[in-house]
């Protein structure tokens, strides 16, 4: 039977990190809140809760966007990835271990959000996005070398009040090298899904 | 937050007769100002009409060789679009320099040009402010106003409009195209943003009810050198001081054709006509730009603290100038 719904809630259903899960929600519910309080996904954090401080970053489709800003009810129909969904089983998503590997956090609240921004940052430069920093945005310029510079800018949407940022830009740069080593490979693999 | 209710549309005249059928009703992009605005309370909208999945998600070129953007393309798309980054370079840049990543993914292009002003004072529920409150009053003006404008303010209301996108999209001819229950309409958007004189809460020329569909730019050769530069607190992820926006075309030394309009100054993105009147046709150098510069500031009426402001613009201006003359002479 269908939950019971009033014309401020609707019954929906989000995919998260590939799964599907049906709840009846209360339309002022922001992503954020139906993440945490109600899907217990509590990876994704609340800072400042209106769009300025980047700790509750997700992916929606792909694209990093703050899940404070977020309805709920607007994010049903979209593929919704959280920091639960980055790792492959037991192995790290390469985003995750540079993290690790070079110390990029100190008491890890904003961890979550500075992880899924790099993986979109990471995946916004390969696809030859243009920063605030790039001297030339024309389109045969192709993508600018992904300098402390142009990482600083490109993260500047999450905010650590630790101050980890030197760190930060040390294990964005060291996981954008691994992807762009990997380039080639992940190609062939998704071309041999794709065909099966 | 006030209970709301929520839907989805589907096409344009779908979403316009949902609006119609509620008053208290507003369209939904990015949610990035709005959403945020409900939490307090500035906005307390009965009804929500999602417009994010309506077929306006392209940036098409135009018989004439201008652009054409749906409502809907993301602020991250439109500055990464190729016709963009060649054609007007100073759009891309004035996109890229606002908000965030993330914030540029969910912003819509018609959401930005009706996104509200970062006033504090209209932010806060427990302050009069005559834009959020017709007749409340004017704490600003008074009050904490360093960010506020130097340029088409009235003492009623001093607030800037805090957009980058419109103040490249204002130096560049652009008409904003809306649909409503009675037919469709267009206006430039010079023309979009009203006076602010006793009536700040009347933003713009928008009728009731409508929907903003598309943005189109003109063909201008003259964008594809062009400059937006912004000056903020800090590097980044922060709203503007002031900016500026420009191109310029130079023949045989003399300027044949100038655009320049002014971010974080004023009331509305801020066309500087008198500055492009002392520019065309004149020597391209320091003086004919710092002139230029004058002439639009000589409007100015700045406040106690933000004074600041009509010096740093024409530094700006001349500086930024400057650079496109020395890289139109390389």
């Amino acid at each position: 039977m269908a939950p019971a719904t009033s014309s401020t809630s609707s019954a929906i259903t989000l995919n998260i990190n590939g799964e599907k899960h049906q709840l009846t929600i209360d339309h002022r519910t922001t992503l954020l809140d139906a993440l945490r309080e109600r899907l217990d996904l509590t990876g994704t954090k609340k800072g400042c809760d209106q769009g300025q401080c980047g700790a509750c970053t997700v992916l929606v489709d792909s694209r990093r966007v703050v899940s404070c800003l977020n309805l709920a009810v607007a994010a049903e129909g979209r593929e919704i990835t959280t920091i639960e969904g980055m790792a492959e089983g037991d192995e790290l998503h390469p985003v995750q271990q540079a993290f690790l590997d070079l110390d990029g956090y100190q008491c890890g609240y904003c961890t979550p959000g500075q992880i899924c921004s790099a993986v979109a940052v990471i995946e916004e430069h390969a696809a030859g996005w243009p920063s605030a920093v790039t001297d030339d945005v024309g389109p045969e310029a192709g993508p600018p070398p992904l300098t402390p510079d142009e990482i600083r800018e490109r993260m500047s949407g999450n905010l650590c009040r630790c101050g980890a940022y030197v760190s930060i830009v040390q294990a964005v740069s060291r996981a954008a090298g691994a992807y762009e080593a990997t380039r080639d490979e992940r190609r062939t693999a998704a071309a041999k899904e794709a065909a099966a | 937050m006030r209970e709301f209710g929520y839907q989805r549309a589907h096409d344009v005249a779908g979403a316009v007769a949902l609006l119609a059928a509620d008053p208290d009703a507003r369209f939904l992009g990015g949610g990035t100002n709005l959403v945020d605005l409900m939490k307090t309370g500035v906005e307390r909208p009965a009804r929500l009409v999602d417009v994010r999945e309506l077929p306006l998600d392209r940036v098409e070129r135009t018989a004439d060789g201008g652009l054409r953007i749906g409502a809907t393309v993301t602020n991250s798309d439109l500055a990464a679009d190729p016709e963009v980054r060649s054609g007007y370079p100073a759009l891309t840049q004035a996109v890229l320099a606002g908000a965030s990543g993330q914030l540029r993914n969910m912003a819509t292009v018609g959401g930005n040009l009706l996104q509200r002003t970062r006033c504090g004072y209209f932010a806060d529920v427990t302050k009069p402010c005559n834009k959020r409150s017709p007749g409340s009053g004017c704490p600003a003006v008074g009050g904490e106003h360093h960010n506020h404008a130097v340029l088409g303010a009235s003492g009623h209301c001093v607030a800037v409009h805090p957009s980058d996108m419109g103040v490249a999209l204002t130096a560049f001819d652009a008409v904003v195209s809306y649909e409503t229950p009675d037919g469709p309409g267009e206006v430039p958007l010079t023309d979009f943003y009203l006076p602010v004189g006793d009536t700040p809460h009347r933003e713009t020329a928008l009728p009731p009810g409508a929907l903003i569909t598309h943005v189109s730019l003109p063909p201008a050769g003259v964008a594809a050198r062009s400059r937006y530069r912004k000056v903020r607190e800090r590097a980044s992820y922060a709203f503007a001081i002031g900016s500026v926006a420009a191109a310029l075309r130079i023949e045989d030394g003399l300027v044949r054709e100038a655009r320049l309009a002014f971010g974080g100054v004023a009331s509305r993105p801020w066309r500087a006509h008198a500055a492009e009147a002392v520019l065309t046709g004149a020597r391209a150098g320091g003086e004919t730009f710092a002139a230029a510069a004058d002439a639009e500031l000589a409007a100015a009426t700045p406040l106690p603290d933000n004074g600041y402001k009509v010096p740093l613009m024409r530094d700006l201006v001349v500086s930024v100038l400057t650079e496109l003359a020395e890289g139109e002479a390389r």
